[in-house]
Order: C-alpha cells, then structure tokens, then sequence
C-alpha cells in the first residue's frame, strides 16, 4: 500500500534528514520526493511504500505528527487512495 | 501519477476550506426486535443496537487518521420505532427513547435517529403513541433525535397529524425551555420523508433497507465557496460548472470513506448523501455561496435562482463521483447552524416567506428556525402544511425544524451550541390559522399530470 507524506513549514536545517530517518526507523520504503522551497515556506511530498512498515498507519500518522510538531513543521501521513479518489475518475 | 498540485489542493481544502466527512451514518433495522412486553422489547432493541454499532466510532475514527480526513460525526439510525413498538403493551413509548439514548452513549455515536413515525395517509394506535410520547422522550434524553413524516405525494397531506405536530412542537419547546427549547432542535417534521437520509435529525432506516447499512454525509460548503472566488464576474455556465467539479472531487471523498467503512464493519454500502451541510463556522456557510454568486444578502431577490442553480449543480456533480447516491441530496438551509444565514436573518433581510421560497428548489425545508415563544400551536401547524404542501407538490422532501423560543420576542437569539448553532428569533405573522387546522381530515393527493 502507498501512502503520501507531506512536510509543510518554514525551512530548517535537517528537515529532509529526520524525517526520512524516521520512516528508516519505521521500515517504510520512500518511492519518490518532490521538494520546494519558496519564500522561505518548506514543502515536501514524499511517495512512500509502507506495506512493511513495522506499525500501523495510524500509529504512524500520531508519531509523524507529534515529530512535525517538535520541529514546528505540520508532518502527514495519509493513504495515497484519498488523493486518487478525489483527481482522478 | 498524483501532481504536486493535486496533493497540496486536497491538503488545502482540508486545512482550511472545511473540507470534512459530516457523517458515517449506520441504518439498523429493528424489525426483528417487537415484542408485546415492553421491557422485553427495549432488551432486544439496545441489545441489537451496541451489536451492530460497537465498532462503528473505533472504525470512523481509523479511517479519519489513515485518509487524513476529519470524519466530524458517526451515528445510527434505527427502524421508526412506531413501527418496532406498535406490538408492546404500554401508552408511552419513552422508555424506548430513553434505551436508544443508552444505546448511543454505550456505542459513542452523538446522536440517534428513529424516533419516528410515519402517519402520511394516516396514523395507527401505534403512531399516535409515539407521536404523543415526543415531547417527553426529547426532553428527558440527550442523543435521540424524533420525526414525523406527515405528507407524500402519493398520499396527500395528513392534517389530523399536522394539527397534532404543532401542538406537539409547542410542548417538546415548554419542556426543554431550559435548554433553549433543544428538544425543538431534534425534532423534524416532513414531507416525503426518505428513507436512507444519514443526517440528523431526520434519519431513520426505512423498512425497504436492508438488515444493516453505511450511508455517509459529506459536507462542504467552505470548498465550494473557495472556488467560487477564482471566477468572479463570470457567467453562470462557469459558475455552475466549477460547482459542478467541486462536488465531484467532495463526494469522491465520501465514497472512498464508505466504502471503506462498509469493508471494515462487514455492512453493506448504502449511499452517499449529496447534501452541502453548512456549519457555524465562519467559511463553512452555504448563504454564503450565495452571496458570492451575486446577492448582497442571502435572502434578497435573486437568492431563490441562485440556490436553485447551486443544488443542481452539487448534484450534478456528485452523482458521477458514487456509485449510489440517495437520502437527502441538496443544499441544506438550516438557519442557526449557518454563519450566513444568521447575519442574513439578523439584517431582517432574510424572512421566513424567503426561506420557504427556497425550500421550493433545494433541501430540506425550514430548518432550524427560531420564532417567539408565544407563536401559537394552530401557527405551528399552518407553517408545517405549507411547507408539506411545497414538498407534496412538488415531489421533494420538505421538512420543518422548528423552535418556539419560550420567553423570547423577535431579535433575540436562541444559543442551541456546538453544531446546532444559534437561530435568531424570526417572526411570524400574528393573524392566526385556527380554524385552517381545525378542519383536520386528509389533504387529497395532488394530480401528477396538467402541471402549472
């Protein structure tokens, strides 16, 4: 199963590097990464495989959540299904 | 492949267009339950009840963290308990309100509908029971919502009913005057009332449902709203056409999440409700919507076009996005629980008369009104058969919610909290309708064909 991750915040050193240690640590596979900075505004979009993964989604929403927040980023993980419900027939 | 811009859009309307699912609703049927001893009947009902539901608020609440997407409600409805009680042997049905409110509290869901009866043509020894319990059985539970169907368009309307609604309104207002006549707010009174609606107050699993089903409510009005803005000025071709993909790409939303709710709780898949459910929050308002199509104030002239062009178009939308659509379908108008339509009735310029034109070319019907509390039953009953008569002609469900403040006079405001929001009281015209709803008997059925 492939779920999205998105970090959306204002740009810091080591964004990039924790989060993806992160899902190192959960055993979660990253596909594909997009990533822009403008105006100083981060945003990152991670296609990731968790179908390994060591813990539920849910588990890892509220664990990628609360990291978000130590590092004043807004950090999400949510199943790629939704996306393609809502842009593509 | 998904686009950066696909994603960041979903994010964004979720973050701040309102973007949610309003309700996972779980129809149960409860012919299975009658029983001619009334504590019997109440065991079996709370006892098939928390089987079949005791998953439904742990499901909803995965499928919110997995998708990412706030599901805002999970609730039940249940078979018109008119009909699962019309076996037992007892005058009031309140204890079977009270075990549905016990129920809902052991299964977590905010409220539960099926309180009903369905007395359109007429009204069984049963249904008179149920409709006379209402007022107690609202007033002395939290999460039971009561309705009434009293009209169809192949039965007529029935007026004994009518005439029995408005005082029963007037009662369940007196007995929860402490809680600014709340009972009021549970309360809906219809016209070809359907039978898959999952939003509240009105829902009931009709008895051509299946033995248990999911129908999900989305919500959106925020969204819509949002890209209503990137096409100011334009003709209504645009205008209804954006509203049109709007829909679509909401109610895809609330396909994936029912689908996936019916999967987990091993319950077949009922429908997706079309409706655009407003809510008090600032940006979440369909009078809006209105507003931004080109009416200064929601309620003006041009608001009953606007609204009819709206509703459409959310359908239009929405209908290709699931694979069963069905319960209410439309635009909802409910006044208290509608940033817009509050500020819209406050300036005087929304009226009921308004509101009932409106009524006429979306859903539901006059909903969460406030009045003065000295409005009289017979009052009462006249605004329910016109807004019966709309729905009966007009082949559409119509309903009425409504609030007669105890103690309140025209301007003041009505605090129901929380999603209820809060209704300014509205007034209604003094010259009384007495000896119209005196009269009682049937409405005849209206003729389907020569229509104008």
């Amino acid at each position: 199963m492939k779920a999205i991750v998105t970090v959306v915040g204002k740009d810091r050193v080591g964004i990039i590097a924790t989060v993806c240690t992160q899902l190192a640590n959960f055993n979660i596979n990253v596909l594909d990464i997009s990533q822009t900075v403008m105006d100083g505004y981060f945003t990152m979009i991670m296609v990731t495989e968790i179908s390994q993964a060591n813990a539920p989604i849910q588990e890892l929403a509220g664990k990628m959540e609360a990291m978000g927040n130590d590092m004043g980023v807004s950090i999400r993980i949510q199943r790629e299904d939704i996306f393609d419900a809502m842009h593509r027939i | 492949m998904l686009s950066r811009n696909d994603i960041l859009q979903t994010l964004d309307m979720i973050d701040n267009r309102h973007l949610d699912i309003r309700t996972i609703t779980m129809g149960i049927s409860l012919l299975d339950c009658c029983d001619p001893d009334l504590d019997a009947c109440c065991q079996k009902v709370y006892d098939k009840i928390t089987r079949c539901a005791k998953d439904l608020v742990k499901v909803g609440e995965d499928i919110e963290k997995e998708f990412g997407i706030p599901i805002v409600n999970k609730r039940i409805s249940v078979t018109p308990i008119a009909i699962v009680a019309g076996a037992c042997q007892t005058d009031s049905y309140v204890k079977l309100a009270q075990t549905l409110d016990a129920a809902a509290k052991t299964c977590g869901v905010n409220f539960i509908g099926g309180f009903s009866a369905l007395v359109q043509k007429g009204a069984t020894e049963g249904d008179w029971k149920l409709i006379r319990s209402i007022p107690q059985a609202l007033a002395c539970t939290e999460r039971v919502c009561a309705s009434v169907n009293v009209a169809s368009t192949k039965a007529g309307i029935n007026m004994d009913a009518v005439a029995e609604m408005g005082r029963i309104v007037k009662k369940t207002a007196e007995l929860t005057a402490e809680d600014s006549g709340l009972g009021c707010a549970k309360l809906v009174v219809f016209s070809n009332a359907v039978e898959d609606n999952p939003f509240m107050a009105g829902a009931f699993h009709g008895v051509g449902e299946a033995e248990c089903v999911i129908n999900v409510g989305v919500s959106g009005p925020g969204v819509v709203y949002h890209a209503l803005q990137s096409v100011k000025g334009q003709p209504f071709d645009v205008v209804a056409e954006t509203i049109k993909k709007t829909a679509f790409q909401i109610t895809r939303m609330g396909q994936i999440v029912g689908m996936e709710a019916s999967k987990r709780l091993g319950v077949p898949f009922g429908i997706v409700d079309l409706s655009l459910a407003p809510t008090p929050a600032v940006g979440d308002s369909v009078a809006r919507i209105l507003e931004e199509i080109g009416v200064d104030v929601c309620g003006t002239h041009g608001t009953t076009a606007a609204l009819a062009m709206l509703n459409d178009a959310v359908k239009k939308g929405g209908v290709m996005a699931s694979n069963h659509v069905g319960g209410l379908s439309g635009a909802f108008i409910p006044v208290s629980e509608d940033e817009g339509m509050i500020a819209a009735a406050e300036s005087g310029t929304l009226a009921l008369e308004k509101l009932e034109a409106m009524t006429c070319v979306c859903s539901v019907g006059l909903d969460m009104i406030a009045v003065p509390g000295e409005t009289t039953a017979s009052t009462i009953s006249a605004i329910i058969a016109d807004e019966a008569a709309i729905g009966m002609v007009n082949s559409k469900t119509t309903a009425v919610r409504i609030i007669p403040a105890v103690g309140k006079h025209i301007g003041d405001r009505v605090e129901m909290g929380g999603l209820l929001g809060s209704a300014p009281v509205m007034p209604v015209h003094a010259e009384g309708s007495e000896r119209f709803t005196q009269r009682g008997g049937r409405i005849p059925a209206p003729l389907q064909s020569l229509r104008n």
